[in-house]
């Protein structure tokens, strides 16, 4: 069992013929993922690595039946209007890939998306992963390395950073313990889904049993997490990883992604941290100390 | 990205929002020909983009021409957070009975714009939320719905204000929505609007931020206002070296290299991606390094980008190696930043074995770069080592160097 993507779950990539689109579908048919069609505008009749490109996804649909998900992929100007498309079409799980999306172009999509039943992941994000069943998206990068750094597994892997996903997943693997899903966020300061809103999905899966996350200054997004863990009573132990601790200093000052920023106590890791442990959450200094700290929870579990 | 009083006042006035008359001057013979043309009592306030500037005594009251021009002088060299003034906005003084805070924000946790009004304006709003909750309001509005002016009038009606009070903020509040919404505004903030004696409301000082990302959506607006591609707006504005890291990456559109921060230290990093950069940045420093920058790199950059960005850390005085550290690598090739890399250090005249003192890069195409790493003898490690652990060996380089 998984969460949010299986082997049978039928996805699109819109801005298919785009050179980060080309190889993201190279790297998802070669792990086994199930791309029924790809858009481009004004593209039709092509094909990218055998996957059929239409002119909207209306056409997808029309020709392939209902689809379950999209890869949006396409640059920041035309990435609000290619969601609305997915939304329209009754697209109900979309994976927005794209980068320096304006929030009030983020918050819009994410408002229709509440409207229409359907969840966004990302922006910023690299997509998802259940080891040995598919990815949605480019997290783990060409298929061989891929398996090299996912495991099939029980901890639940949520990250704000697409890169440290990996390297958090490959440090587990190491250690030898599995990932049920891994979820690239996003790093923007407006997300389809936080840690919190994808807790819910992690609790129902009878595969996972911990989590493990990676967490960095700004936004409120770890405050939210610890409230969800205190109020629903979770069953599952959180580790976290806490990056960025030097910014505590550096009121004002971007680094890394979009919603990384200082700007009032509540960004600071320290208090991310504080409210983090009282909620019951372990957080971790350096990455090589997750496997551990999960281990020494999941004990405590049984 | 944040704009000065007079530029967030100009966007306010091409919207209507009642101001007093004002002026922005860059000596004192202009900020006396700006008194005479208010014509009368003027407050001076210095345009700096931190907060504080009443306490750190750069907003001053004049009731005479010479007074304006004295003030002009005494405001300019004052350091407001380690900024300085760059240039004076004379404005007339207005006789204020009440004072009132509005601002519209982005409520990432619920994902919608927020407006937060109080009928107690000018003092910190935070204090006045935790002493006088009933005196604040918090309201959400849609982002996709068509806006409405009665959002605005039910947060003010929230504090207890009514009357022709209510009446007369509406509008003016309900415009600060729009253009938070209309301007890809981050934070749009009128604090204070005074109200007049004779009952009508202006506003006094407004603070507005722009998204960054939006920058591109906006050029109209910014050339208008003068505000060039240069200007970052930070807490600081850039150093040279940070320009230099800019134009480094806009070379070409390949991949990241770039976000380049300075720091005064001796170990340059060239270091990626998001959130592999702010772990390795941790990680050096919790060993007792010192970093010489912050950068990024991500994206699969071009070799000539890795390499250029390269010399430019290399090149930064004081600069005695580099590492070069990401975290486990997905869409960038370990090979290309090699090669960059390697070609940075030799056409900075030092010999890559030398200039770098460790490779943490695994991932995609590791084999290819490793070997690539192999021939010029640069010391490199692969997954098994933690970025922690790398981190740990670059500075104990560094010790052992100097």
């Amino acid at each position: 069992m998984s969460i949010l993507i299986s082997k049978d779950t039928r996805f699109i990539v819109q801005g298919i013929t785009g050179r980060e689109a080309i190889n993201l579908t190279r790297e998802n048919l070669d792990y086994g993922s199930k791309i029924v069609g790809g858009v481009t505008p004004g593209r039709a009749g092509r094909d990218v690595y055998g996957v059929p490109v239409y002119d909207c996804v209306r056409d997808i649909v029309k020709a392939h039946g209902a689809v379950d998900g999209s890869i949006v992929c396409v640059p920041p100007r035309f990435t609000q209007d290619a969601v609305f498309e997915a939304l329209e079409n009754e697209v109900k799980l979309i994976v927005v890939v794209t980068e320096n999306v304006p929030r009030r172009e983020v918050a819009q999509m994410v408002e229709l998306a509440e409207l229409r039943g359907a969840r966004i992941i990302g922006p910023n994000c690299l997509g998802m992963i259940s080891p040995d069943e598919a990815k949605m998206g480019g997290i783990g990068g060409p298929a061989a390395n891929t398996r090299q750094a996912y495991t099939p597994g029980n901890i639940g892997v949520m990250s704000r950073s697409g890169g440290m996903t990996t390297e958090i997943a490959s440090t587990l693997t190491n250690a030898g313990l599995g990932q049920s899903t891994a979820v690239s966020i996003g790093g923007d300061a407006i997300i389809g889904s936080s840690y919190a809103e994808l807790m819910p999905l992690f609790e129902a899966d009878p595969d996972t049993k911990a989590i493990a996350i990676y967490s960095e200054p700004g936004g409120r997004m770890e405050a939210e997490l610890a409230d969800w863990i205190r109020t629903n009573k979770s069953r599952l132990p959180v580790v976290a990883f806490m990056a960025g601790r030097f910014m505590d200093e550096m009121q004002g000052m971007r680094f890394g992604h979009a919603g990384t920023i200082v700007e009032g106590v509540e960004d600071t890791t320290a208090e991310k941290i504080k409210r983090m442990e009282a909620a019951g959450i372990s957080v971790a200094e350096r990455i090589e100390e997750i496997p551990e700290l999960l281990r020494k929870r999941l004990a405590e579990v049984n | 990205m944040r704009f000065y009083e007079y530029e967030a006042k100009a966007l306010f006035a091409r919207h209507g929002l009642p101001m007093g008359a004002s002026r922005v001057v860059e000596s004192a013979a202009a900020a006396r020909e700006a008194f005479d043309a208010i014509g009368g009592p003027c407050v001076l306030k210095g345009q700096v983009l931190s907060g504080g500037r009443m306490k750190a005594g750069a907003v001053k009251f004049a009731d005479t021409a010479d007074e304006a021009a004295a003030h002009f002088d005494a405001i300019m060299p004052v350091e407001v957070k380690g900024q300085k003034s760059r240039s004076v906005l004379v404005e007339s003084k207005s006789e204020i009975v009440q004072e009132y805070f509005a601002a519209v924000t982005w409520d990432g946790r619920a994902k919608r714009p927020v407006l937060v009004f109080s009928d107690m304006g000018g003092i910190d709003i935070e204090e006045v939320a935790e002493t006088h909750p009933d005196h604040v309001s918090k309201t959400h509005f849609s982002s996709i719905l068509p806006l409405s002016p009665r959002v605005a009038k039910e947060a003010i009606g929230a504090t207890g204000v009514t009357g022709s009070d209510l009446n007369r903020l509406t509008p003016i509040i309900f415009e600060l929505m729009q253009l938070f919404l209309r301007y890809d505004l981050t934070l749009a903030e009128i604090n204070p609007i005074g109200k007049l004696a004779d009952g009508r409301f202006i506003v006094l000082d407004g603070h507005i931020d722009l998204e960054a990302e939006a920058r591109g959506i906006h050029k109209e607006l910014l050339d208008e206002l003068g505000i060039g591609d240069d200007e970052t707006r930070q807490a600081r504005p850039p150093t040279e070296f940070e320009i230099a890291g800019a134009r480094v990456n806009a070379v070409d559109h390949r991949g990241v290299a770039g976000n380049v921060v300075e720091f005064d230290g001796n170990l340059g990093l060239v270091i990626g991606a998001g959130g592999g950069s702010l772990t390795l940045f941790d990680a050096v420093r919790k060993h007792g390094g010192k970093p010489a920058n912050y950068c990024e790199i991500g994206g699969n950059p071009s070799v000539s980008k890795a390499r250029e960005l390269t010399k430019l850390i290399l090149g930064k005085p004081g600069v005695e190696r580099i590492a070069v550290m990401m975290n486990v690598v997905s869409n960038t090739r370990v090979d290309i930043v090699a090669r960059g890399v390697v070609s940075g250090c030799i056409e900075s005249g030092k010999d890559p074995a030398e200039a770098i003192a460790i490779f943490r890069i695994p991932g995609a195409w590791e084999d290819e770069g490793f070997k690539i790493l192999e021939k010029y003898g640069v010391e490199y490690c692969d997954r098994s080592v933690s970025m922690y652990e790398a981190a740990g060996r670059a500075v104990a380089k560094m010790g052992a160097g100097s």
